[in-house]
């Protein structure tokens, strides 16, 4: 059993269309420079309608996270539901892979590394693991 | 011109409340609507406004019979009925209509008569969180903590005592579902559900229900009960997506409608007399408790621990037992509110002593939104 795997909207297809070529996109305002996260065609900030897409870095940190003792199907055993914060700013829910998923393993503010895990033909799903030279 | 002042001159919860499978969620509704209405001894036929969360106001009224010329569907969680109280505060006060109905009804536990929960894939939610495996509340509301932890210095033995101080208010309280005394100990050893929340650091799920009746105070003394008056109240919403709070370690919710309701009334953190803080989970207390300035956001922990929050404490708050120990069907605003108008009385379980003014602050949905009202025994 996989995830639940997300439905894009016309406000978000560009973040999907993003993550199946392996770039984490996010928008920025042209009139206050404001970076955001979720997508949408405005900025939050202002309610300007003059933003752009880029690619992010694709780093981040461990801002916080719980591990989940409750069984779900797409899951083995306890799983941390971690939130990223992003190098540019936003902070998106995510998974940390390729780190044991234990308080010991998962220090805040360690630095994270975007990863991409292909759900379906359309959506790949924007995962985090220790950055380079991090331990695991 | 000075708006007429409001009271609540009714209030009840359901007859049993923890397991209750033989009523549906609207009969619990209405169970806790006929319990009100035997407090302020009225009828339906004197009820000619409806506000309620989680069935619709077309149900409730059609189901108990009421013709209303007001109604409010605010859903916004479990602060519902808080914002209710402040919506029917300005109808009662421009006369939109002369006597308020505002219930609660939920088969949190039994599940009978309540409609599924469907989530929607193409959902912001459903797009941008669903997809890394939260499993509801426990998994989800308590995603900010470790973050307060690190900043603040908050420590599990503290977060547990949150749980430790409120049982020992349940354990006054004949209607609590759990009144056995518990240690640090207890809850650090009890089963893990999400680290760091243990057990006992996570509400109940219980079925039950709540009713209360305001009208002005001009037609306050009209009414068997002392009236508890509404003093301040305030209100907000911030977002959907527990990923997405402004600040990991506040409530922007709490820090808008707390303080604008205690402004409202006109009333310092020295008034305070007894706090309510809707307690979903063990860390709401704290951040409840820094966002309305009662304490610094650092000390809000130590504050709970030292027992300033506990019986004898000079803070008594979450006197029923709160949602970790006395009840907590889904959206336990309604207790919290019952549980301040029953100390304006004087009458509750766990009673404080004279309690002159009575702040109850409700948090809707995972950091989501907040309705607070401000009670007093006397008017403005």
């Amino acid at each position: 059993m996989s995830r639940p795997i997300p439905v894009p909207t016309p406000e978000t297809a560009h973040f999907w269309e993003g993550t199946r070529a392996g770039e984490l996109r996010l928008q920025r305002c042209a009139d206050c420079d404001h970076v955001y996260f979720p997508p949408r065609p405005f900025c939050p900030g202002c309610s300007s309608r003059a933003v752009a897409v880029f690619a992010a870095s694709g780093r981040g940190a461990l801002a916080s996270y719980v591990i989940s003792e409750r069984p779900h199907p797409a899951f083995e055993g306890p799983y941390a539901i971690a939130l990223v914060e992003l190098e540019e700013g936003p902070r998106m829910m995510s998974n940390i892979v390729e780190c044991p998923q234990t308080p010991e393993a998962l220090v805040l503010d360690m630095p994270l590394q975007v990863t991409f895990e292909t759900l379906s033909d359309e959506i790949s799903l924007p995962l985090f693991r220790p950055a380079d030279g991090e331990k695991s | 011109m000075s708006l007429p002042q409001v009271a609540v001159v009714g209030a009840a919860e359901t007859t049993e409340l923890g397991k209750v499978p033989g009523m549906s969620q609207l009969q619990l509704h209405a169970d806790a609507a006929l319990n009100a209405f035997a407090d302020a001894g009225i009828t339906a036929r004197d009820i000619d406004g409806v506000a309620t969360a989680g069935e619709s106001p077309t149900a409730v009224a059609h189901y108990l019979g009421i013709t209303p010329s007001w109604v409010d569907g605010t859903a916004v969680g479990g602060c519902s009925f808080m914002i209710h109280v402040r919506h029917a505060l300005a109808a009662l006060q421009t006369g939109q209509c002369k006597t308020v109905l505002i219930t609660h009804g939920e088969s949190g536990r039994s599940g009978i008569g309540r409609g599924g929960f469907r989530g929607n894939a193409s959902s912001l939610q459903g797009q941008f969180e669903t997809p890394y495996g939260p499993m509801g509340p426990p998994t989800m509301f308590t995603l900010p903590v470790l973050r307060f932890m690190k900043e603040y210095g908050l420590s599990h033995e503290q977060l547990a005592m949150v749980a430790v101080v409120q049982r020992q208010w349940a354990a006054m309280n004949p209607r609590a579902t759990f009144r056995d005394p518990i240690t640090v100990e207890d809850v650090l050893n009890s089963r893990m559900i999400a680290y760091p929340f243990h057990l006992l650091e996570c509400c109940l799920v219980t079925d039950g229900g709540g009713a209360l009746i305001l009208t002005t105070a001009d037609r306050a003394d009209d009414f068997p009960q002392p009236p508890a008056y509404i003093l301040g109240t305030g209100e907000s919403v911030e977002t959907p997506m527990i990923s997405q709070m402004e600040n990991l370690c506040s409530s922007r919710a709490f820090s808008v409608a707390g303080p604008r309701a205690m402004a409202d009334a006109g009333i310092s953190h020295a008034d305070v007399d007894h706090l309510m803080i809707y307690d979903a989970f063990a860390h709401l207390p704290i951040y409840g408790l820094a966002d309305l300035g009662f304490c610094e956001r650092g000390d809000a922990g130590a504050f709970i621990a030292e027992g300033n929050t506990a019986p004898g404490g000079r803070l008594p708050t979450n006197t029923n037992g709160g949602g970790l120990s006395y009840m907590h069907s889904g959206m336990y605003g309604m207790y919290a509110l019952q549980e301040s108008v029953r100390q304006i009385r004087g009458n509750a379980p766990a009673q404080v002593g004279s309690c002159e003014v009575s702040v109850c602050l409700g948090v809707g949905g995972m950091f989501g939104a907040s309705g607070c009202v401000v009670f007093g025994r006397q008017p403005r």
